[in-house]
């Protein structure tokens, strides 16, 4: 929640502390900027249109799958949206997840592959009016050990001759963390603890921008102020300590995380129609939170319909660099070192580099019966995570006579790459 | 005897409301009557077409585009309004706005008209016409006074363009 | 003590504390906004409606595909610490 300043002003005295002030200035800010915001909010789904237009009808049907790191993630996904009486527009999403992981933090818990599924629906609703739309959205995630849940609002405005779209969005999020544990009367089966349960609040406000700059390019600002409260850390994952009895070994111990996180960000992107009838565009976003983590996300591509033919191609690089959260460290010399520690490599210094192609291929131009339009599309990205300060510490739980040894804190640091796969049938009606 | 007079701000308010409801319709359907603006423009069988010669008709002009939704919804209605009423004197002049007159002429072969569609290739008519929205349609008398202005297209609108026409087509 | 008659003697609206309430904050901002929006109204747009043609191209749309650039984005945000700011919408044909 957004926090208000905590010293109470006296209301007798004539004049306000300048620190007072300013703080209080600061929460005014942010509580006028989330008292504007409530009552818009943009659907969970990302809206893709202009304010004037709603988005045209349309179903997709996406096969989705993740290999990298030990970790292989596939699953269905299908949305479709529908448009009725040219003022209101509905979408619903089924999104699944089917996990088998043997990731290293798996390994190095000790712990063995496992299969998880998760189920996610989301449901979506705009209603046009004049150069406004108005958004509603509903997200449901559900799977064994986590069910989280976020209702969101939107409200999109077509100014100055429609070269402009303004856009903001509140969502509010509600999860719940839940954990699972061997089944006490069966070894081999896991149960969801019934001791075990916490929750997490998340409140998002966003801003956002769309300008038309010429003929020929667009641009695009988003701002978005993301706030957590709850149990916001991970009830499997650990983080590790140097072993008291033997430095060359190392403990694990259950992360603590604050219980708050708010974060800020700011993205901006563009595109550009090239006269052969192409668009390049690009993007950055810059990252900063509460947490300490600061990130920077740069992204260019080229999209190019080949002329005469029913394809069209794109191909993207994405550089993505962060900097560690303050809590964050590969080993810890003490168990108590500190009020908060993890290990979660997310939250650690890395660089992300994904090269991404795709290719769609336009199978009825002309329209056949009910259906307008409609593509076949095929994706590739590869990614590549290279970290400098998250070690494989599967290094030192090797035998101490093991060449590939190495003591606690001297890994080698973690790198992995993963490919990511969609392929999915699109059809307008 | 005395009415009940209404207190100041009331009357105010209401002035206010009846002004701002006023520029509200008038800014969505722009009436008025101004001499529309002389052109002339190549049509489809390359043959120039220009507005003088249609004075005594009514004439809707229509601009639009094939990249255009809502301009590509309306055109069939546009037609069959053409087929009802071209002998009654009125005629529906398409102004296609596109640089590119290719893409008009393969939109239009798979969506025949039977109106003239006239090519605005540099965009000289469409600024004569101050035209700021997609599609604008414009309603000139037999007189040539530009009589209503229409922003944009809605299902529905064309109940509007009936009565309009038939109004003109009275005069 | 006398709090109410000690209050009673200063102007309300005259304190910093009254305008810097969140309800009253929010009503300043927003008559702020309008004015601001409103002078704005008299820009002149530079790109016509009919000169709209490339922008209206599917090639440039911000978000061609949906049902993918979510996807991705949940891939993203599960694998990295960044959050947030991402999509835009807006552009396209202007009809209407």
């Amino acid at each position: 929640m957004m926090t208000t300043a905590s010293k109470r002003v006296d209301p007798h005295s004539g004049r306000w502390p300048v620190g007072q002030l300013a703080s209080h200035a600061i929460a005014c800010a942010r509580r006028w900027l989330s008292i504007a915001l409530l009552g818009l909010t943009a659907a969970a789904y990302p809206l893709a249109s202009s304010a004037g237009v709603l988005p045209e009808d349309r179903a997709d049907v996406l096969y989705h799958r993740y290999d990298g790191g030990g970790v292989t993630i596939h699953g269905p996904s299908v949305l479709v949206r529908k448009t009725m009486a040219e003022k209101y527009s509905a979408s619903a999403n089924y999104y699944m997840d089917m996990v088998t992981s043997a990731s290293i933090d798996v390994e190095v818990s000790g712990a063995s592959e496992y299969k998880e599924e998760r189920n996610q629906y989301s449901l979506g609703f705009d209603y046009l009016r004049g150069k406004t739309t108005y958004s509603l959205g509903y997200t449901n995630s559900d799977e064994n050990d986590y069910q989280a849940s976020t209702t969101s609002f939107g409200i999109s405005q077509d100014l100055f001759g429609d070269l402009t779209t303004i856009s903001m969005g509140f969502s509010k999020g509600d999860d719940t963390v839940r954990r699972t544990i061997a089944d006490p009367n069966d070894a081999e089966r896991r149960i969801v603890d019934p001791g075990f349960k916490q929750d997490v609040d998340r409140w998002s406000y966003r801003v956002g921008v769309s300008q038309i700059l010429t003929r020929n390019m667009i641009l695009g600002l988003q701002l978005e102020v993301i706030t957590d409260e709850g149990y916001l850390n991970n009830p499997y994952r650990s983080f590790r300590y140097v072993d008291p009895d033997d430095d060359l070994r190392f403990r694990l111990a259950t992360e603590i995380y604050p219980h708050t996180r708010t974060s800020n960000a700011a993205g901006v992107n563009a595109r550009y129609f090239l006269p052969w009838r192409a668009a390049a565009f690009g993007g950055y976003r810059y990252f900063t939170d509460t947490w300490g983590i600061d990130a920077g996300t740069f992204e260019l591509g080229y999209m190019h319909p080949l002329k005469g033919t029913r394809w069209t191609f794109e191909a993207s690089i994405r550089h993505y660099n962060q900097d560690h959260a303050d809590f964050y460290a590969d080993i810890f010399d003490r168990v108590d070192q500190q009020n908060f520690m993890g290990r979660d490599k997310e939250l650690s210094t890395f660089v992300s580099n994904t090269f991404h192609v795709a290719a769609t291929y336009e199978f009825v131009p002309s329209g056949w019966r009910f259906i307008k339009k409609g593509t076949l599309n095929l994706s590739y990205d590869r990614m590549q995570f290279d970290y400098d300060d998250y070690r494989d510490a599967r290094y030192s739980l090797l035998p101490t006579d093991d060449p590939n040894f190495r003591a606690a804190g001297t890994e080698q640091f973690y790198s992995f790459g993963a490919n990511v796969i969609q392929a999915f049938i699109s059809v307008w009606f | 005897m005395h009415s009940p007079k209404l207190p100041p701000r009331m009357l105010t308010l209401l002035r206010a409301t009846a002004l701002a409801a006023t520029l509200a319709v008038s800014s969505l359907v722009g009436a008025s009557s101004a001499l529309a603006p002389s052109f002339t423009l190549p049509s489809r069988s390359g043959a120039a077409v220009s507005l003088d010669e249609l004075k005594g008709q009514v004439v809707m002009l229509n601009f639009w585009a094939s990249w255009c939704g809502p301009c590509r919804q309306e055109m069939p209605l546009l037609d069959q309004m053409h087929k009802r009423y071209s002998a009654l004197g009125f005629t529906m002049i398409g102004v296609n706005v596109e640089a590119n007159t290719q893409d008009a002429e393969k939109w239009l072969a798979q969506t025949p008209v039977t109106f003239p569609v006239l090519f605005d290739k540099d965009n000289k008519v469409s600024k004569l016409y101050d035209v700021n929205a997609m599609p604008s349609t414009v309603f000139i008398d037999r007189k040539g006074n530009v009589r209503y202005l229409h922003r944009g297209y809605k299902p529905g609108d064309e109940s509007e363009y009936l009565n309009q026409i038939r109004a003109l087509l009275k005069e | 003590m006398n709090e109410g008659c000690r209050q009673s003697s200063r102007d309300p609206f005259l304190a910093t504390a009254y305008w810097l309430q969140p309800r009253v904050c929010a009503r300043v901002a927003a008559l702020v906004a309008m004015f601001a929006l409103s002078a704005c109204g008299n820009i002149e747009p530079w790109v016509k409606p009919y000169e709209r043609q490339n922008l209206a191209d599917p090639v440039m749309s911000f978000d061609l595909n949906p049902i993918s650039s979510s996807y991705m984005d949940h891939v993203y945000e599960a694998r990295e610490g960044a959050r947030g700011a991402l999509g835009g919408a807006g552009g396209g044909c202007g009809c209407n």
